[in-house]
């Protein structure tokens, strides 16, 4: 019996944890969030790239990695902790799923061996699935798709789509499409790009496992819920660390604020809310491979909005330790605040999930 | 990640559950001993099946019989005499848990002095202690808190002095449950005046019948936790009561600390006491509606069905780094009693607050729902919350040794 990460999923987890500590510092961040050097995100995700994580997920028969979802979620960690600023999400977690659980044969031959090459990559877009606003919604008539989606997660510079109706048929389009417009949203996070489509007639390619079953779909939430809760399960554990090595050094009152009771409670309150997270996110990834849908399932729904809540109570309490230094733009903090509070929103909020949870165990009739 | 216990574990898992089919929501008497009336409510259990109906000492005598109870203790000792497995443990309580089988005794003597005395007792002490506290025979209770020393417990004044080779004790202790109940105290005893705060403190063991002891009811909250205040006017009692050496009782007493804490709040009897939460939800109403199905207080309970299920993945992590030492989880086990207590008031206030008026109801009100046991552990926990080491300090011992995070400086200056 072990639980936790295993040492690959470690090693995984350090190297581009390392990586990025390398290479994508505060400065660097700030230069890509505010739009002012474009190669620099380039290189980034091209040395992530090298690392292997856009083979993870992909079934060894496609010549990927063909790990478990637990691998993805030491990555996540590593990523929402240095607010890595690269696709992953959509491109290398939701995509290979949708494709290997939804594609035929064929399908999974063309796109598959090119997700490890990295001769395509693919945006997601799911919103749609899970709680369509304003007018958003598509619609597909003979194989073309027509209607608007909202937060396509990953869909800067990708060269396919993944889109979904919302009876949960998945489908891709081609991003160079005439008939695709793709807006860049502007979110309160820079670190990652969320778009919205406005498609007329755009020509589409079914995948054809998920006509008739819904299941395939919810599936892949799942595994993006369990991401996302692992990314801010990663930022929030980074925002303890600088709230934490901020307190020690910082002095009021001739003395560190570290040693204020009122500072150490705040400290002690984030570091005793995050701990049994790590453990029920890498449980509710274990469960994703091994348990059935309804117990994975609701591991995914519960992970998503309790991790949405501490995250939420934790980047508000470390903003705070830092005082007026937290809520400048100069020490960059409100990178990791606006991260997380993303990752609450997208894939269904807190009360969404929670609602969900309460469907899957009948508790709504 | 590898969640099963592996193969070798299977015969003994079978073993346990067979047992457990046999014993399931079994009753244990108690022969109308009032401090066994919290205990089902406290282990999560609020049984609305009757199983066998069993004499709690039997019961006991059969658990250590079975290895279902003090399982690596010596058998020497009154224990079962096994080696120690953290699996098996864990197993044992898994299936206990999931049949609703009532589980062993507790209190202080067995989470707390067995375990002492196995580590600091001399043979006799052993010989003479162990075994009758297993069975139940002996009750003990905890003599540690003072009136002036609560969170500063180092700070404890009642005093003993050594004469013609028996221990002459003076003071006062309180927060002392179950004492009415108990043949026997273990008490920490200021021997060395002139020593250190810390250096100065031995574990003594006293028989609560010995002249001078006075016992007050201390009524708390709850009207039925059984607190008491301890009085000691000139209690005499032999030399050879003392354990470990003189000035050690610090380091005997923060050996077992611990041990307490995680107890506290145990994830599996936690669990329970959301199915219990969530039973509840679907059979009350509220104009015809089931609770359940009120959106308000459906969204709470899954709020805290996270994160119960966040502090039961936790025990499994936490049981992993026993058995793999290479593990660390340092601050995973630092914060146990924090997050558990805070979370059984929250669950246990839930239940109050979706029952609303029905929910103030207690003790024998003939519309009381579950017995009371919804108030009750409400209040006990929020007595849990402050005992064991308020979760203040709690939150001064994560910050300081998990953190890392400076200490107070000390006030210098006299007020």
């Amino acid at each position: 019996m072990y639980f936790g990460l295993s040492e690959e999923q470690e090693f995984f987890h350090d190297n581009v944890k390392k990586f990025l500590l390398d290479n994508a510092s505060i400065d660097e961040i700030r230069k890509i969030a505010n739009g002012d050097d474009n190669s620099i995100q380039k290189d980034i995700l091209q040395g992530i790239v090298n690392l292997g994580v856009n083979s993870l997920l992909v079934p060894e028969e496609y010549g990927g990695l063909g790990t478990e979802l637990l691998h993805a979620v030491s990555i996540s960690q590593a990523l929402g902790g240095g607010v890595g600023p690269v696709p992953f999400l959509g491109s290398y977690v939701m995509a290979p799923l949708a494709l290997s659980l939804g594609g035929n044969e064929n399908q999974k031959k063309v796109y598959l061996p090119k997700i490890v090459s990295n001769e395509i990559r693919f945006g997601v877009g799911l919103s749609e699935f899970i709680g369509a606003r304003e007018d958003a919604g598509l619609e597909i008539n003979k194989n073309k798709v027509s209607g608007r989606a909202l937060f396509v997660i990953d869909a800067e510079n990708a060269d396919k789509i993944i889109l979904s109706t919302k009876a949960g048929v998945l489908f891709l389009v081609d991003a160079s499409d005439k008939n695709l417009k793709i807006n860049k949203l502007i979110t309160v996070d820079k670190t990652r790009t969320f778009h919205e489509l406005v498609l007329k007639n755009v020509d589409c390619e079914i995948l054809e496992q998920s006509i008739e079953n819904i299941e395939i779909v919810k599936k892949v939430v799942d595994a993006g819920r369990i991401i996302l809760a692992a990314d801010t399960l990663g930022a929030s554990e980074s925002m303890i660390e600088k709230a934490v090595a901020y307190s020690k050094e910082r002095k009021q009152f001739n003395r560190t604020i570290g040693s204020f009771q009122a500072v150490k409670h705040m400290c002690a309150e984030m570091a005793a809310d995050l701990e049994p997270c790590y453990s029920l996110v890498w449980q509710a990834a274990h469960s994703f491979d091994k348990d059935s849908s309804e117990e994975s399932r609701l591991l995914a729904c519960q992970v998503k909005s309790h991790l949405s809540e501490i995250g939420k109570s934790i980047s508000k309490k470390a903003t705070e330790v830092h005082g007026g230094m937290g809520f400048t733009d100069l020490l960059g903090l409100h990178y990791w605040f606006k991260r997380i509070g993303l990752n609450r929103q997208i894939l269904g909020a807190p009360e969404i999930v929670r609602e969900e949870a309460a469907e899957i165990q009948g508790f709504n009739q | 990640m590898d969640l099963e216990f592996g193969p070798e574990y299977d015969d003994f898992k079978k073993e346990v559950q067979e047992f457990c089919k046999e014993y399931s929501n079994a009753i244990i008497t108690s022969g109308g001993d009032k401090k066994f009336e919290m205990h089902d409510a406290l282990s999560g259990n609020s049984n609305a099946k009757k199983g066998k109906i069993v004499n709690r000492s039997d019961w006991q005598r059969l658990l250590i019989e079975k290895g279902y109870f003090a399982r690596s203790i010596p058998k020497e000792y009154g224990g079962f005499g096994g080696e120690p497995d953290i699996i098996k443990s864990r197993i044992i309580a898994n299936e206990f848990s999931k049949y609703k089988v009532p589980s062993g005794m507790g209190g202080q003597g067995i989470d707390m002095l067995v375990p002492t005395l196995l580590e600091w007792g001399t043979e006799e002490q052993k010989q003479k202690y162990i075994k009758s506290t297993l069975h139940g025979e002996t009750i003990w209770c905890q003599g540690y808190s003072e009136p002036n020393a609560g969170s500063d417990l180092a700070n404890l004044q009642t005093k003993g002095e050594l004469v013609n080779g028996n221990w002459v004790i003076n003071g006062q202790k309180i927060w002392t449950s179950t004492a009415q109940f108990s043949q026997m105290m273990f008490c920490l005893i200021r021997t060395e005046p002139n020593a250190s705060k810390h250096a100065g403190i031995s574990f003594i063991l006293i028989p609560m019948d010995t002249p001078g002891i006075e016992i007050r009811p201390l009524v708390d909250m709850t009207l039925k936790a059984g607190f008491n205040e301890v009085f000691f006017d000139n209690v005499t009692v032999p030399e050879e009561n003392l354990v470990a050496k003189r000035g050690e009782g610090w380091s005997v007493a923060n050996s077992v600390l611990g041990h307490e804490r995680g107890s506290l709040a145990n994830p599996n009897a936690t669990m329970n006491r959301l199915n219990s939460l969530i039973n509840l939800m679907k059979e009350e109403t509220i104009d015809g509606r089931r609770l359940i199905d009120v959106p308000s207080y459906r969204d709470r309970l899954l709020q805290i069905q996270g994160k119960v299920m966040a502090v039961q993945a936790h025990s499994l992590r936490l049981l992993s780094s026993k058995i793999n030492p290479n593990q660390n989880v340092k601050l995973g086990g630092m914060i146990q009693k924090l997050v558990g207590t805070e979370l059984r008031h929250e669950l246990e206030g839930l239940a109050i607050d979706v029952m609303g008026e029905l929910g103030t109801l207690y003790e024998d009100d003939p519309n009381v729902r579950d017995g009371g046991s919804w108030q009750f552990t409400y209040m006990y926990f929020l007595g849990l919350i402050i005992g064991g080491g308020t979760n203040q300090i709690q939150k001064n011992i994560i910050s300081e040794r998990g953190l890392g995070m400076p200490r107070e400086p000390k006030v210098t200056v006299e007020v």
